[in-house]
């Protein structure tokens, strides 16, 4: 089944973040997802790696594009998908967070996808529960599958991370995408580069390890790849937000702009696309983007988590482990 | 009342700059003799050999809860906790349901002290009206009640006018204003430290600008009022050198830290554990470490332990959610051993110090001390073992400690209340 020639084992149960992964283990994850990317190009999209298991989608946060990703993800593994959303569920009549997970976990359920808008809350469910728990997103903090597949997509198109210099464009503050990110391509060598309005800017995220700039054209001049993020000015803020039109004109994306560099850069966006906010439809649309790559290479890269860490957590495989080459991922 | 001989213990008395072996006689629930080789009868002997003989510890920083929230704490709950701790006097923040902020509701906590309480519980009333900023609460008739400080602890006084009558009134009737300070308009609804810490956890960060700004400006008004000012829960350096400033300038400034600002800096909260949520929030290692270099300088004067009890309902969520606050009278000394004591930053006089004689001072009252004549306030310490802070053996009727699961040293074995062994630590203990 996998492929891979990475030389660690995979043992954590969960996947909560970026942050607190090796360099080796986001390898181990970007090639299980080359070998499970194979699947979806053949006839019948779908393999036995994951039957009889149960996958819960809890999302407490509107997603469409995350949570079907998933779901797709999970059906090509032979998993059986159920999707919580947290308006039609017992959160509206007051349970808490630990309470829901726990009830779930009681239908014994094998994997909860968890999406919310409380950072911290995927980790604080993962301590709480003997399940697997992968974080689709949780606050500002992070979305690791997110940064997985752009550093998947860019891998593909542009070879090896190292070296590379990447910048991210947006909504830094108020981004978990950024967040991600920016741990993944640090932890794999690239340089990272974060350009936006300063009330966008979080603080001391130099210490994190990027430069920081409020000009686009230096944020793109030298970059191998830019990471737009999306705007969300449907956002019930407390913050001061720049306004739109604004907004495109100092940040936005245009085919004027790219004209104006020595050569060609990847586009990626984590969608959905503001047209005409965050870039220009021509952009979206246009020979740099790769904006529908990621997306489909988002499949491969959540059939590999998912994989990883079923296979990884005792309480789903008391007994059975899946096989691999040296008997490794025995936890 | 039976009397007590107290053998061979190393007794720590800064009012009356004692440190040396000897004994304590406790006769009628006063201290009757501090020499060495009393001979007098005793109902009871403890041997004290290897072990620290202090003043009870005064807490000027508890919430007790009651009345209100007994779900949290009650005063019977704290005051025992208080006791493991060798806590014997505290000073409850009138931050109840409702607030302690007229003369009826200090007659009614009053009661409820009298009729539970195993140590010794002082009375904070609220500076305004239902601790809401609005109105000052009647200064004069609550100090006939008894009180012995006033706080709107849990928030700050916005109003300069207010804050400065208040300082005013405060004065003339001899009571401490304890200074909860943070301007809520920096704080930007933060759940911990601004900077890395908030940027990495994606939570929104508490500027020390809303800590630091505030204590310079109660510092101010308290200079402007020619009054004293008692500044709580001191976290970051900013603050530190604010005081020092005043301090040097001749004003009547003290301040206190909590022991979880001399222990744990802001990476705990990495994790989300809720245990680590309070306010102010855990700063930076370089906030920490000014923290104990102002206690070796007396620049803070006292340690207290800001104890906030909160159900595990209020804790066991969304870190944005959950309550701010930690409980930490069972365990503020063994911190402070640990932290301090260990690392060499105070020596144990200048410790015992700061949790007895000098709050004592501040809020004006005859505790703190092993004078002959003085009420038999006793802690008995084995200094030297470490003990596992363990959710089960707390006392407290809330468990949020952000010590669980980490090994302290120095352990209260004896805590002497007015002349009785009130608490007494058990062999599994």
């Amino acid at each position: 089944m996998r492929k891979s020639n990475a030389t660690i084992a995979w043992r954590r149960k969960d996947l909560l973040d970026i942050e607190s992964l090796s360099r080796e283990e986001i390898e181990l994850i970007l090639a299980t997802a080359e070998s499970f990317k194979e699947v979806s190009r053949r006839e019948i999209k779908k393999v036995p790696a994951l039957r009889g298991k149960t996958l819960v989608n809890l999302f407490y946060e509107p997603s469409t594009r995350t949570r079907v990703s998933f779901e797709v993800a999970a059906k090509r593994l032979s998993l059986d998908v159920i999707n919580i959303a947290s308006e039609t569920s017992s959160v509206k009549k007051g349970e808490t967070l630990i309470d829901t997970g726990k009830n779930i976990e009681a239908l014994k359920v094998d994997i909860i996808v968890v999406r919310h808008n409380y950072s911290g809350a995927a980790a604080m469910l993962a301590r709480s529960l003997r399940v697997s728990v992968v974080n689709a997103g949780d606050g500002w903090h992070e979305h690791p599958t997110q940064a997985l597949l752009d550093i998947f997509t860019l891998k593909e198109k542009l070879g090896a991370i190292k070296g590379l210099k990447v910048s991210i464009i947006g909504d830094i503050a108020h981004s978990r995408v950024a967040r991600s990110n920016i741990w993944g391509l640090l932890k794999l060598g690239a340089s990272v580069k974060v350009c936006a309005p300063k009330i966008l800017i979080p603080a001391a995220i130099e210490e994190m390890g990027v430069t920081v700039t409020e000009s686009l054209d230096e944020a793109i001049a030298d970059a191998d790849a830019v990471n737009v993020l999306r705007m969300q000015f449907e956002r019930d803020s407390q913050d001061a937000f720049p306004k739109q039109l604004e907004y495109f004109k100092n940040f936005g994306i245009t085919e004027e702009r790219l004209a104006k560099l020595s050569k060609k850069i990847v586009i990626m966006h984590p969608g959905p696309i503001n047209r005409g906010i965050e870039m220009s439809s021509a952009v979206a649309d246009g020979p740099h983007s790769v904006i529908l790559e990621q997306v489909t290479n988002g499949i491969a890269v959540r059939m590999a988590v998912l994989f990883l860490v079923a296979q990884a957590n005792e309480y789903i495989n008391p007994t059975k482990h899946f096989s691999n080459p040296k008997g490794e991922n025995k936890v | 009342m039976k009397n007590l001989l107290l053998k061979n213990g190393r007794v720590i008395d800064p009012a009356n700059n004692i440190d040396e072996v000897c004994d304590i006689l406790v006769t009628g629930g006063k201290i009757a003799k501090v020499s060495k080789g009393i001979k007098d009868n005793a109902d009871e002997t403890i041997d004290a050999t290897g072990k620290i003989i202090m003043p009870g510890i005064v807490d000027m920083h508890v919430h007790l809860r009651e009345p209100g929230r007994e779900d949290k704490e009650t005063i019977a709950t704290g005051t025992r906790a208080a006791l493991r701790g060798g806590v014997t006097t505290m000073l409850a923040m009138p931050n109840t349901l409702c607030a302690i902020d007229c003369a009826e509701r200090v007659r009614l906590l009053k009661d409820i002290i009298a009729r539970t309480a195993f140590a010794n519980v002082l009375i904070s009333a609220a500076i305004t009206k239902e601790r809401c900023g609005k109105e000052l609460t009647d200064i004069r008739k609550l100090k006939e009640e008894g009180i012995t400080a006033i706080s709107d602890d849990g928030s700050s006084v916005d109003s300069q006018k207010l804050m400065l009558e208040a300082l005013i009134a405060a004065k003339k009737e001899k009571l401490t204003v304890t200074c909860h300070c943070e301007d809520i308009s920096l704080t930007n609804n933060g759940v911990v430290n601004l900077g890395l810490t908030s940027t990495r956890l994606g939570l929104r960060g508490i500027s020390k600008e809303s800590e630091f700004k505030r204590v310079g400006r109660d510092i101010e008004l308290a200079a402007s009022a020619n009054a004293p000012i008692h500044i709580a829960h001191v976290s970051c350096s900013e603050s530190v050198q604010i005081i020092a400033n005043a301090k040097q300038k001749g004003i009547r400034v003290t301040a206190e830290t909590a022991p979880h600002y001399i222990s744990l800096s802001e990476e705990a909260v990495f994790g989300y554990d809720t245990n680590f949520k309070m306010n102010p929030p855990l700063r930076a290692k370089a906030d920490v470490e000014a923290i104990k270099q102002a206690l070796r300088a007396n620049i803070i004067d006292v340690i207290a332990s800001d104890h906030a009890p909160h159900t595990e309902n209020e804790k066991e969520i969304e870190f944005d959610r959950a309550e701010f606050g930690v409980i930490g009278m069972e365990t503020e000394l063994a911190v402070s051993i640990t932290e301090l004591i260990q690392a060499g930053i105070l020596t144990w006089p200048q410790l015992v110090a700061k949790l007895t004689t000098k709050p004592a001072q501040i809020l004006g009252i005859n505790k703190g001390t092993l004078s002959v004549g003085a009420d038999a306030d006793i802690a008995i310490v084995n200094p030297e073992q470490d003990w596992l802070v363990k959710k089960e053996e707390l006392i407290s009727k809330s468990k949020n400690s952000p010590f669980l699961g980490r090994t302290l040293k120095g352990v209260v074995e004896y805590t002497i209340y007015l002349g009785n062994i009130a608490y007494k630590k058990t062999a599994k203990q």
